[in-house]
């Protein structure tokens, strides 16, 4: 399979990632190149084979659910762009 | 007193407890070597020395009182991946530009409750998406290793020596550096430099598709990858979390050992770490390898492989045996379709991973009409070009559609990969030996590889099985190259038996020697 300019621009747009038509026409040709390689998967026999779930064989490990941890709103916005009060600032969203 | 940053780990920590040295002189030491280096390497991209001189004054004065730790006062470099409560913290990237954490990684936390010190952060690929070090932010790593020639030099007949070698007909041959920088490799070039140039007592790396082994490879040091599950990801800025493990890298196989037994622990904030105690890794050194099963993968001689790697293999084969192991030859029929698959599951996650990019809650914000505009603006200006591609290609992989076709197929042929190596475990095989790389340590801003990601990406060909299983595997350097560049075998055991590669590299370490680069920085 390949992509096309128009594919590369819509992924683009599904990953946020502002292109320019020169970022997409080169994405193309990169884009192109990886996926040629990875092709060579189609060879494999996976008849019958499951998808690897867990890397190592062991149950997730769960805990109590109870609060273990919090109050720290402070700790939480310090590394934002922009704030006030405790809470992330981003532009209008609602009309 | 002689150079105390030229002390290997254990060196320093019998110096130290036998109160012949301070951790604040090693400390001192290592900084005033940074001071002169990194503007030549590029290793640190911030130097914590206050941080450093507190942490060595109060490993002082544990050390008087006897109470010191493992690690007590031990200087140590981080990797720039790794969350250090209120310090730069990017993973090389733009996009987290200014981020300081609150918090503290689980295995930077843990090196500290043992004593180490550390000196700062360590360069890297930018998110660790690399094998040359140069898609940092912050410029590439500059390997402290580089190509040598032999000259024929005519001798007046009355001098000798200055370490050349006297031929019979008044000539000498000696050896002069070539000026041409190379990589350090990746992603953690920054830990492998700092460790190989003396500028750090050991480092903290990550490998999800080779970056602590290659990179160790590339610069005559050890690197270990440990077993999934073995060190906590918690605090570890996410790259492929199915594939992510910490190690450390060292100057030789027993600072390795003792790096890894303080990194390693069992997390309940790491859901995939797992309830297994650590065992004494150094204790590991020293025992006899006789009657122990080494499988040599046919699979691994590849087309185009250098003579020299070859050549390698075959003498760590010869010492392998001498030592009492019994050689088998083994096949891991799939090996050719673990980088392939890599580059499904690993841009898949990491598409995923970095999707907290975003403006909103740190680094980088430019502002856009709207908040798609902001993420998109914020997105294409903070993440370099390798760190797009990949997210493009996970996200392409994982779009509807193509999800069974690329996605679930390589996740298949992951289990046939790791289906080979327990096959041959099951048949005795305790260990594997295979060449690290398939290649020495290569230019910056190698041409072919910057017109051709896949070139790149071909770097890790030996590696990236060892992630894609989730087995442990650790890069040994055992010679040089006839460009005089280290050279390093690997050796891939079964799952948490960390301690039998430990054991195994001893006896390359032994016959091979330890190897340092002639400083020119």
């Amino acid at each position: 399979m390949s992509v096309d300019v128009k594919t590369v621009k819509r992924v683009a747009r599904l990953a946020r990632i502002a292109v320019s038509e020169e970022d997409a026409e080169r994405m193309t040709g990169e884009l192109n190149a990886i996926l040629g390689f990875v092709e060579q998967l189609n060879e494999v026999d996976v008849s019958g084979v499951e998808p690897m779930t867990s890397v190592t064989p062991m149950d997730m490990k769960k805990r109590r659910d109870v609060v273990t941890d919090g109050n720290k709103a402070a700790d939480i916005v310090a590394n934002a762009p922009a704030t006030e009060e405790n809470f992330f600032l981003v532009p209008k969203v609602v009309e | 007193m002689s150079d105390l940053t030229r002390l290997t780990i254990s060196q320093a920590r019998a110096k130290l407890r036998g109160k012949e040295i301070t951790a604040t002189e090693i400390t001192e030491a290592y900084l005033s070597a940074i001071d002169r280096a990194n503007p030549a390497l590029n290793a640190y991209v911030a130097v914590t020395g206050d941080k450093a001189r507190d942490m060595a004054k109060a490993s002082d004065a544990r050390l008087v009182k006897g109470e010191g730790g493992a690690l007590e006062g031990i200087p140590l470099g981080i990797k720039d991946l790794f969350g250090t409560e209120g310090v730069h913290t990017q993973a090389c990237s733009h996009v987290l530009d200014g981020f300081k954490p609150r918090y503290e990684s689980t295995v930077t936390a843990n090196l500290w409750a043992d004593g180490a010190v550390m000196l700062g952060k360590l360069n890297m690929d930018e998110f660790a998406m690399g094998s040359s070090n140069e898609t940092s932010y912050y410029g590439p790593v500059i390997n402290p290793w580089r190509r040598s020639r032999l000259d024929t030099v005519v001798m007046p007949t009355t001098h000798q020596g200055d370490g050349g070698f006297v031929s019979a007909g008044g000539t000498r041959t000696q050896r002069s550096l070539d000026n041409a920088q190379l990589v350090p490799g990746g992603s953690s070039g920054g830990s492998a430099t700092a460790v190989s140039a003396f500028l750090c007592a050991g480092a903290t790396a990550t490998d999800t598709g080779g970056s602590i082994r290659q990179p160790a490879a590339f610069t005559g040091t050890v690197g270990i990858k440990p077993t999934y599950g073995r060190c906590s990801r918690w605090g570890i800025v996410a790259f492929a979390s199915s594939l992510d493990q910490a190690g450390p890298i060292a100057r030789d196989v027993r600072d390795a050992a003792i790096l890894l037994k303080s990194m390693a622990s069992v997390d309940p904030k790491d859901t995939t770490s797992v309830d297994r105690p650590v065992p004494d890794y150094e204790a590991a050194i020293g025992k006899p390898i006789k009657g122990m099963k080494v499988g040599i993968p046919k699979e691994y001689r590849v087309d185009g492989m250098p003579e020299e790697i070859e050549a390698l293999w075959q003498k760590g084969i010869a010492w392998l045996r001498d030592a009492g192991a019994e050689i088998v030859d083994i096949s891991l029929p799939h090996t050719k379709y673990a980088l392939p698959a890599y580059y499904i599951v690993a841009p898949a996650e990491a598409s995923s991973n970095l999707a907290r990019y975003d403006g909103v809650r740190y680094g980088l914000r430019v502002p856009g009409k709207d908040i798609v505009e902001m993420y998109e603006k914020t997105r294409a200006a903070g993440f370099g070009r390798e760190v797009k591609r990949r997210i493009m290609i996970g996200t392409y992989v994982l779009s509807a559609g193509y999800y069974d076709a690329y996605y679930l197929q390589a996740q298949k042929v992951r289990n046939l990969i790791k289906r080979d190596f327990e096959n041959v475990f099951a048949a005795g095989v305790d260990v594997i030996l295979t060449p690290a790389t398939p290649s020495a340590a290569f230019g910056i801003a190698d041409e072919d590889m910057a017109a051709d990601p896949v070139k790149m990406y071909l770097n890790d060909i030996f590696t990236v099985t060892v992630n894609m299983a989730g087995l442990p595997g650790i890069a040994v350097p055992a010679g040089l190259d006839p460009k005089g560049l280290p050279l390093g075998l690997q050796l891939i055991g079964r799952p948490f038996e960390e301690e039998t590669l430990f054991q195994t590299a001893a006896i390359i370490e032994q016959a091979a020697g330890t190897f340092q680069p002639e400083k020119w920085w």
